[in-house]
């Protein structure tokens, strides 16, 4: 007997995961099962998940994920799998704005570990990967995000610290974090111009907006604005003006996660129109015996085999050591391309059921946009790797 | 104090279970295994009372399959210091289970045995009681409390009217019930440490027991399917089937 399509039978085995990734997956789908799983809908509904669960995350051991071990983090034996499995089995509870949510510290500390002096990294990540404090990257302005080189948050030099100006908008985790890793303007035009700086969000002159979205409710989304707020001079991050790097230090993990988590929705949307197919009859016989119907699962699954493919190459080459910049955004537009159809194709198995709240396709394809235009837009990917093809 | 947790690898709890068409059991293959949830309970246990300070070593057994190896290392990876494999891939019924386990005891000398109340593969719930009555020691079955003080342990325990506590002098067999505790996630930097852990595996042979199989299993089959309801139109209809249907008024 084969055994029916699932979220499992989809997943191509990987030579690159060993016993310990196993047992890692083992870990984080007990958590999804257990704290996740039966409380999405409900929390998605209510915009907004308990702030304890970064606490729990942090104790199952997946906040710290990745992470140098001196700042509390693990990376002992961890390799880029690890965090990508995490990637996978969060998204199996079928909610991005979870996942956004709960992770945000994976964009939004990363500059820090990269560039920041030892002083500032003892200050923020051990409370951060502990789950006590929320931190999140604040680079798009209401004048754009694709075009990073030329935000206009101002930094202005007085008194030994910093005063800064101007607004950041789309900011996941906005309202609840504690810290903002904020990209501002300290010199003239252009990516050469750049610095960060940790704000900690109390600081007067900050003011926080909640913003209403298509999808990812449950995720906490805001503008902030910031009106001469003053800032120390031990909370530049790195070296002024070159906080470019700091945008960087985040490309490869945030691109070879969304992957991950856009294949594993891709192949929750499979699951589920699969259990809904076998079971609904229509014109004497179940859907999933009609030609046109079955089409749809052998092209979905075409699909998702392809990119986990990808997915594992590129991963595989980034554990090697290697930044493999046109892959990863390839692989990007690649992966979204994959949610998106798969997405659709589930809703159209799943007829209108599937346009009703509480099930997990309905909101993953509400998600499809945010995954196809945050962390780096398809246009944008697709420019950047057609820049290296010697075109 | 040495606890030894017999731990079980079974078919995963969320695992939709097929029956083989031969009627000759459940079809195992390609089918996800995980540790008895009773056991993780008793891991959890156990870890706890190691964690209090009460328990200084903590060593987990397994009769299965080579791959029983991934539910030791959990149990490992949960806080257990060392683990026992005796391998078999033979079904093994409980009393043979219970045999083996006193084999382990002898060997190990542990002052307490925390056991699941039952698998979930065959819901036999006898491992435990087997296992105290071919030791001779006491035993607290069900239990949704402990507390070991004293050189005794009081058990509460869960039975149809409420709630008993008994109180066991020891060395005694613990079972556990759902209520007992809620299971820590084996972390990865624990997994890690884990590999590391000692893993004995012995061949059930070694044991010298008689574990052959008591029952033989004539067919296994999937429960009847469960009818669809039916809709009423009125009260009095309702009333009706009731009475002249289900009997039952
Ligand atoms: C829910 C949500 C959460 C987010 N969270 C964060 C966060 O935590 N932190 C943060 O800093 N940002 C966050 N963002 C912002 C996100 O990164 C930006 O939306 C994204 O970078 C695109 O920027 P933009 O929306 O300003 O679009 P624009 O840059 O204005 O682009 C608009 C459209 O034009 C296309 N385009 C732009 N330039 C070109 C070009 N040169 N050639 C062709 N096409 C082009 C883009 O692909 C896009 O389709 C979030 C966004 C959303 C929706």
């Amino acid at each position: 007997m084969t055994e029916p399509l699932s979220f499992d039978v989809t997943r191509l085995p990987s030579p690159h995961l060993n016993d310990s990734h196993e047992a890692w997956r083992q870990t984080v789908r007990a958590f999804v099962d257990r704290e996740i799983s039966p409380h999405v809908n409900e929390w998605d509904e209510a915009g907004a998940f308990p702030r304890e669960l970064h606490k729990k995350a942090a104790a199952a051991g997946l906040i710290g994920l990745g992470f140098p071990e001196e700042y509390g983090g693990i990376s002992d034996g961890v390799d880029v799998f690890h965090s990508l499995i995490a990637a996978e089995e969060l998204a199996r509870a079928g909610s991005g704005g979870l996942v956004a949510g709960l992770m945000t510290h994976g964009i939004g500390l990363p500059p820090i570990i990269a560039l920041g002096s030892e002083e500032l990294k003892q200050r923020i990540a051990p409370a951060v990967l502990a789950g006590d404090k929320l931190i999140a990257l604040c680079v798009t302005e209401p004048s754009g995000g694709s075009d990073v080189a030329n935000l206009k948050t101002k930094a202005v030099k007085k008194n030994g610290g910093y005063i800064v100006n101007g607004e950041k908008t789309f900011i996941t985790s906005g309202r609840r974090a504690d810290y903002l890793t904020v990209a501002v303007r300290t010199g003239s035009g252009g990516a050469g111009g750049l610095s960060f700086l940790l704000i900690e969000a109390d600081r007067p002159g900050i003011t926080r907006t909640p913003l209403k979205k298509m999808g990812w409710w449950m995720s906490d989304t805001a503008s902030i604005h910031f009106d001469d707020v003053a800032v120390p001079a031990e909370n530049l991050i790195g070296q002024e003006n070159a906080g470019f790097a700091g945008i960087v230090a985040n490309f490869n993990m945030e691109r070879l996660s969304m992957a991950a988590q856009a294949v594993a929705f891709a192949r929750v949307c499979i699951e589920d129109a699969a259990a809904w197919a076998r079971d609904r009859q229509t014109f004497g016989k179940p859907l999933a015996k009609h030609q046109v119907i079955r089409h749809k699962f052998a092209e979905m699954t075409r699909m998702t085999n392809a990119t986990q493919s990808y997915l594992d190459h590129c991963a595989w080459r980034v554990m090697k050591g290697e930044s493999p910049v046109a892959e990863l955004s390839l692989l990007k537009v690649q992966a979204t391309r994959t949610m998106e159809f798969c997405a659709r194709e589930a809703m159209q198995i799943l007829g209108g059921a599937g346009f009703m709240r509480g099930c997990r396709v309905e909101r993953i394809y509400r998600e499809v946009r945010v995954m196809a235009i945050g962390g780096g837009s398809e246009e944008i990917m697709n420019d950047l790797a057609a820049r290296q093809m010697g075109l | 104090m040495k606890i030894l947790v017999p731990v079980k690898r079974v078919i995963d709890y969320n695992v939709k279970v097929r029956v083989k068409s031969d009627q000759s059991g459940v079809d195992l293959a390609n089918v996800k295994m995980s540790m008895n949830p009773f056991d993780e309970i008793a891991v959890e246990e156990a870890v706890r009372l190691k964690e209090a300070g009460t328990a200084e070593e903590i060593v987990a057994v397994s009769i299965g399959p080579e791959k029983a190896q991934d539910q030791l290392r959990q149990a490992l990876a949960m806080g257990a210091d060392r683990a026992i494999l005796i391998k078999t891939e033979e079904t093994v019924e409980p009393l043979a289970v219970a045999k083996l386990l006193k084999k382990v005891v002898e060997e190990e000398s542990p002052e307490l045995v925390i056991l699941g109340k039952q698998a979930i593969d065959d819901d036999s719930n006898q491992t435990g009681q087997m296992l105290a009555a071919l030791l001779g020691w006491a035993q607290g079955t069900f239990a949704s409390k402990v507390n070991l003080a004293d050189g005794k342990i009081d058990v509460t325990r869960e039975i149809d009217g409420g709630l008993q506590t008994v109180s066991l002098k020891l060395p005694a067999i613990v079972t556990t019930d759902l209520r007992l505790n809620e299971p820590r996630y084996a972390s990865l930097p624990n997994i890690m440490k884990a590999k590391k852990k000692p893993l004995d595996v012995k061949e059930i042979g070694d044991y010298g027991v008689d574990v052959a199989p008591r029952l033989e299993t004539l067919k296994v089959t999937e429960p009847p399917k469960r009818e669809a309801g039916v809709k009423v139109e009125s009260v009095a209809e309702l009333v009706d089937k009731l009475k002249n249907e289900a009997g039952v008024l």
